[in-house]
């Protein structure tokens, strides 16, 4: 029988609480690996599960509390207490408790698929965010092309929740976020290539640890070397990523003044909130992969120095939420600050402008990687 | 379904011009009537070939509510609050159609305290419908926060029509022979104090929402309407004026004390791309606001003393038989009200000329050819109250 090679050959403690007593008296030869495998699955999955709705439900009060500061009013004020902060616990509850309705003529398996799709995919790409030394989960080699490719599924749950709606508003909203993802995907992945030819890894977890230099201060941005390379991709990465997570003033999948809703129109209840929690939790890894890559990830004068334990993983996860919150910010005040473009701009803007600019970051980065690589000995 | 071909002769020289070489089949699409922008229940039926209009048709008729007919029913005076539902947004222009059409029949004239007032507060409610059509229009372009800012200096409008009149939305205000009550004390000052936080905001209007590159780019030879066009159909107010034609009927056929006020009249000029696109209709708004300050400024320099009501008109009116057509310049373009008396307290017949409906019937034939986000630009621009339209 196979065993896991760390629990079989921990020896049994001498004196166990009741707990290990327990584990020792049920498993003697230590847990079977499968166990191990679906527990810590388990464990990863309600992690995960728990971050996503709790940063998720901020985003969307913050969400609120912005616009409401942008537009000269206060935002939820009332729910909670102290500036609205329940709002969205009282919008989750409320969405929980509606019916669960799926209208006529709709295909149900496409219908009750695709909001379980989106959902699944936003949930999975969390899975190579480096949050701190000790905490991530997996420590994706090729992570920025695994996130990149997660993130696109995501179309396919909006196209199937689109078709599958028996509704014409939502076929347009399902068939323009498909052709603007397709476009968009170019400059995404070119955008990303510039750091990924700096750190010479696709792993966010070696970019980050890339970045320690300086008291914690070396940023792929603030490189003497690179900033000017840096600074135009960050700028690409961020456009793009706007068009990917379906925001203002690229949501033309579900803009409410042509569209009703678009794809989500006919969706309402949990499943409704589900398309909802996806949005905001793509904007936040799309943001923390720009602050992995482009902003230092975990690193920040004084928590870089710390010695490694947990008090320094919780400061790390700290910093890089914050930071990733920071540019979900800027996402927002984008969103209540711009009109909308139309469907042939958004084409043109990608396929003229933003693609053929990446090109040639991603060309200058690579030749300036490769003169710095003939002299090395000269610069820092 | 067979396709409907737009007919040539409605397509403009600017306008995007059908693709033929893909052909898939056309959609056919209800917007409306309950559609997020469609400025109420109107319902334009589109045939799209993707995300190209091939044809339009609207649909009227959901807000009918026999305003004309109620007026043959009810007394002259009675009929006054009937008149603030049409336009909901400019209820005191509309107030000032009907009166100005009934004082035509009693052969009156309203006493010169009166005549400022009421220009003093129908330049006042333009300011607050053109403000309502900005933030909605960008609310149409896809920019929420304009939408915020236009309804936070419309409230201080309403707060200022609720001082003198009661009423913020239906005021009922101006009736035949004059104004329902001179303006409280400290009023003037009030709308005084208006003008001059107005003043500031304006510039951040134009900032924010009609020198934004992205709407340039959605609203500038988006629904180009020619000259000739414009006046074919019919069209009034910003929608002819936006076209390029110098028409106002405030200075063309002066009404109430308009001859002895200073403004200009605002016409498209091509600002960003075409005369007669949905941007230069905007642009009329904007720029109609600020004239309609001067206006009120001026008003309120020249504000006389005095009456603000002609005295022998009471509740009972009973014009001479005969009829009058009074035509005055709304903020959506020109109102007009054609009345007929038989002598009796009832009007034999009250029959109004809706701007709106007049701009909406050309929209569906500039549509074809556009883009379906241009559909809504197209309605936005027109800026039409169902209320109007359908009455």
């Amino acid at each position: 029988m196979l065993t896991d090679p760390v629990t079989a050959a921990a020896p049994a403690p001498p004196q166990g609480n009741l707990w290990t007593d327990l584990m020792h008296g049920v498993f003697p030869d230590g847990m079977p690996w499968w166990m191990v495998a679906v527990l810590g699955a388990a464990v990863a999955f309600a992690a995960v599960m728990l971050f996503v709705t709790v940063i998720a439900m901020f985003s969307i009060w913050l969400e609120r509390k912005v616009a409401g500061h942008i537009q000269v009013r206060l935002g939820p004020m009332r729910v909670g207490g102290w500036h609205g902060w329940a709002q969205s616990v009282a919008d989750g509850v409320k969405l929980l408790l509606k019916e669960d309705v799926v209208v006529t003529g709709a295909d149900r398996l496409l219908f009750k698929l695709a909001p379980a799709l989106v959902l699944g995919t936003a949930l999975a790409m969390f899975v190579a965010l480096p949050f701190a030394p000790g905490l991530q989960i997996a420590d994706v080699d090729l992570g920025v092309f695994f996130l990149i490719s997660i993130s696109s599924i995501t179309t396919i749950g909006v196209i199937m929740a689109g078709w599958g709606s028996n509704n014409k508003w939502s076929v347009y909203g399902a068939m323009r976020e498909a052709a603007q993802v397709a476009s968009y995907e170019i400059p995404l992945g070119l955008s990303l290539m510039p750091p990924v030819i700096y750190y010479g890894s696709l792993s966010l977890r070696t970019a980050t640890d890339m970045q320690a230099g300086w008291l914690g201060l070396h940023w792929y941005v603030f490189d003497p070397l690179h900033f000017w390379i840096a600074i135009p991709s960050f700028v690409l990465f961020f456009v793009a990523a706007l068009a990917e997570t379906k925001r203002a003033p690229f949501d033309l999948a579900e803009s409410e003044s042509e569209l009703v809703a678009g794809f989500h129109t006919e969706y309402s209840g949990i499943r409704f909130s589900f398309f909802f929690l996806e949005e905001y939790a793509a904007m936040f890894v799309m943001s923390a992969v720009g602050a992995a890559l482009w902003f230092g990830g975990w690193n920040f004068p004084g928590v870089t120095q710390m010695p490694e334990g947990a008090l320094r993983d919780f400061l790390c996860v700290v910093v890089f939420t914050v930071k990733s919150m920071l540019l979900v910010f800027v996402m927002m005040w984008v969103r209540w600050t711009l009109p909308r473009i139309r469907i042939d701009q958004v084409m043109t803007l990608g396929y003229k402008y933003l693609t053929p600019l990446s090109l040639i970051l991603v060309f200058a980065a690579a030749v300036l990687e490769y003169f710095l690589a003939l002299a090395p000995s000269v610069l820092p | 379904m067979e396709r409907a071909a737009p007919s040539p002769g409605l397509l403009q020289p600017g306008q995007r011009e059908i693709e033929l070489d893909v052909r898939t089949q056309d959609v056919e699409i209800n917007m409306g009537p309950q559609h997020p922008s469609t400025h109420g229940v109107l319902r334009v039926l589109i045939r799209a070939d993707g995300e190209i209009v091939t044809a339009a048709q609207s649909h009227l008729g959901y807000l009918h509510r026999c305003a004309e007919k109620i007026g043959e029913n009810v007394d002259w005076l009675q009929y006054l609050p009937y008149t603030d539902r049409y336009d909901y947004l400019a209820a005191m222009n509309n107030n000032l159609g009907y009166s100005l059409a009934v004082e035509k029949l009693l052969g009156i004239e309203v006493p010169p305290r009166g005549q400022y007032l009421r220009t003093l507060i129908v330049e006042l409610n333009r300011i607050a419908s053109h403000l309502i059509a900005f933030g909605t229009y960008g609310l149409d372009i896809g920019a929420f926060t304009p939408f915020f800012y236009a309804f936070r200096e419309r409230e201080l409008l309403l707060d200022i029509f609720e001082k003198i009149c009661g009423a913020r939305l239906t005021y009922s205000f101006i009736r035949p022979g004059g104004v329902f009550n001179d303006a409280p004390p400290g009023w003037l000052q009030h709308v005084e104090d208006f003008c001059r936080q107005f003043e500031k905001k304006w510039p951040e209007y134009w900032d924010l929402l009609v020198e934004n590159k992205i709407f340039i780019e959605r609203t500038a030879n988006v629904g180009i309407i020619p000259r000739d066009l414009a006046i074919a159909w019919g069209c009034t107010g910003p929608m002819l004026r936006g076209s390029g034609v110098d028409w106002d009927l405030r200075r063309d056929q002066p009404y109430l004390v308009y001859d002895r006020l200073e403004f200009k009249v605002i016409t498209g000029v091509g600002y960003r791309g075409t005369v007669g696109d949905c941007f230069d209709r905007n642009y009329v708004r904007m720029l109609e606001m600020v004239e309609s300050l001067k206006m009120v400024r001026q008003c309120l320099d020249q504000m006389p003393e005095g009456e603000v009501s002609h005295p022998d008109v009471g509740l009972i009116i009973r014009p001479a038989p005969g009829e009058a057509y009074v035509g005055i310049e709304n903020p959506r373009g020109e109102l007009g009200h054609y009345v007929v008396s038989d002598g009796s307290k009832i009007a034999r017949r009250v029959r109004v000329r809706a701007p709106s409906f007049c701009n909406l019937s050309l929209v569906e034939h500039i549509m074809p050819g556009t883009m379906l986000a241009d559909a809504v630009a197209i309605i936005g621009a027109t800026d039409i109250v169902i209320g109007e339209t359908d009455r």
